[in-house]
């Protein structure tokens, strides 16, 4: 069950370092963006279909989401059955907050992951009022830049990245330790440092184009 | 010092527990945590009621017996067994919440006495080490590397309090098992039973009702031994091994 979870979630640590790698090219300006994209649904071709590539990994994902949640649910309903009488006096403040978010960080991360869709992949919502419809029909880069130009949809983002990043630092290093990594007071070391530089990694990663859309830089 | 006590009583396994209060008002810093408690039942025996219950045996810190949850960490604020804490380590402490070490697997027995027979099954499925009796072997017959000696012994030092599933928030007693699994097979007298050790364990240890490690780390920190997290990753990675081998 624990294998199942640390698996899924290195899968997700690839994916969310592709992803924020694929984000930055907002830099490169619309032409490389927007190709970017485009190239996405094209890789393999002509063995794949159009988008064949991105739905087999789509899938993968969705395996790996259903896994990864399902474990957690497992381990939460065993945990909260192991201690049915609680503590009058908890300890708790001792114990590492990163790993007490890891629950509630992963259910608001799930709440998130649905928001995100359907505003970017689904059914690509305008939220800015500013911005005509049309022109971000079919240009990738005009709906991230126009949403990013809302101070509320920046917020939200800001928000999951901070859950994301603390979700990963926990996560990463956890994931080490129960494919049995970490078998030496050095190779924790290495586990804590690796988990840390992937959190801030893709915290500040994710985090820069939309702080440069808000404030103007990217447009 | 004066100190109020918070204790919990429970009258029997099924019956329902409580913290009481106890006014102590001649608590010695010099004291030990169990002397004061001896001194507490000795006042309650004295005015006719019933003195609280609580397990110790060797009071070294060598047996494993002792093990109370002191204003919410197993042992209490130091890192050894609940027997070589002093009052002196509550110096400016108004009050104390005495606990039993809490876990479904642990059932209550009476006030701060808890059933930790569970560990001793989680040995019987494999923390052992299968020899022929007879006269001993010459120890230099078989050599160990002097780091997986070292690493054994680290491991070895586990007295099997159950302080570990004690603090964790699961409720898993996973450093205990990691602790057997890592002694075990770091020596080569371990390594015939090795792979079949580690799921027999893992079975019982599930089948007692214990929770699932989610790697936080509180058993290491309560563990008046010192056992390094370090010994779960080992048990994780025998556990794959005998998976892999299809056990």
């Amino acid at each position: 069950m624990k294998l199942l979870m640390a698996s899924t979630g290195g899968l997700f640590v690839f994916y969310v370092l592709a992803h924020m790698y694929g984000n930055l090219k907002v830099f490169a300006g619309q032409d490389a963006f927007d190709t970017y994209a485009h190239h996405l649904r094209t890789i393999g071709e002509p063995i794949l279909p159009y988008a064949g590539f991105l739905w087999l990994f789509r899938v993968a994902l969705i395996l790996a989401l259903v896994g990864h949640a399902y474990s957690a649910f497992y381990l939460w309903s065993k945990a909260s059955g192991a201690r049915s009488t609680r503590y009058a006096v908890s300890a708790a403040s001792r114990m590492a907050w990163k790993s007490q978010t890891m629950r509630w960080g992963g259910v608001a991360l799930l709440l998130f992951l649905v928001w995100h869709l359907i505003q970017f992949t689904i059914v690509k919502v305008n939220v800015n009022p500013d911005v005509k419809d049309a022109t971000i029909g079919d240009s990738p880069y005009a709906l991230v830049v126009a949403s990013f130009q809302v101070w509320w949809v920046v917020v939200i983002y800001l928000l999951a990245l901070a859950a994301l990043g603390l979700h990963l630092q926990h996560g990463v290093w956890s994931g080490a330790q129960t494919l049995g990594w970490t078998n030496s007071p050095r190779a924790r070391r290495t586990a804590k440092t690796t988990a840390y530089a992937i959190a801030l990694v893709t915290t500040i990663g994710f985090a820069l184009p939309p702080l440069f859309i808000l404030f103007g830089v990217v447009d | 010092m004066k100190i109020t006590l918070r204790i919990w009583r429970q009258a029997g396994k099924d019956a329902p527990g409580r913290l009481v209060s106890y006014q102590r008002d001649d608590v010695s810093p010099d004291m030990s945590f169990l002397e004061m408690l001896d001194v507490l039942n000795e006042d309650l025996i004295a005015k006719g009621e019933e003195p609280v219950e609580f397990d110790s045996d060797c009071r070294e810190g060598i047996c494993g017996m002792c093990g109370l949850v002191i204003n919410g960490e197993p042992h209490g604020p130091q890192v050894t067994t609940t027997c070589q804490l002093h009052m002196r380590s509550f110096e400016g402490c108004d009050s104390i919440t005495i606990e039993p070490l809490r876990a479904d697997a642990f059932p209550v027995l009476r006030d701060l006495v808890v059933d930790r027979s569970p560990l001793d099954r989680i040995i019987q499925a494999g923390g052992y080490v299968s020899v022929n009796t007879g006269s001993a072997p010459e120890a230099h017959s078989q050599l160990v590397p002097k780091v997986h000696a070292d690493r054994a012994f680290d491991a070895a030092v586990c007295i099997g309090c159950g302080a570990c599933a004690a603090a964790c928030p699961n409720a898993s007693a996973m450093l205990f098992l990691g602790a057997k699994v890592t002694h075990l097979g770091e020596l080569p007298q371990g390594q015939p039973e090795r792979d079949a050790r580690v799921v027999n364990m893992l079975n019982q240890h599930d089948e007692e009702g214990f929770g699932g490690c989610t790697n936080v780390g509180a058993c290491a920190t309560a563990c008046p031994k010192e056992i390094p997290l370090d010994v779960i990753s080992q048990l994780n990675k025998d556990l794959r091994h005998s998976l892999v081998k299809g056990l």
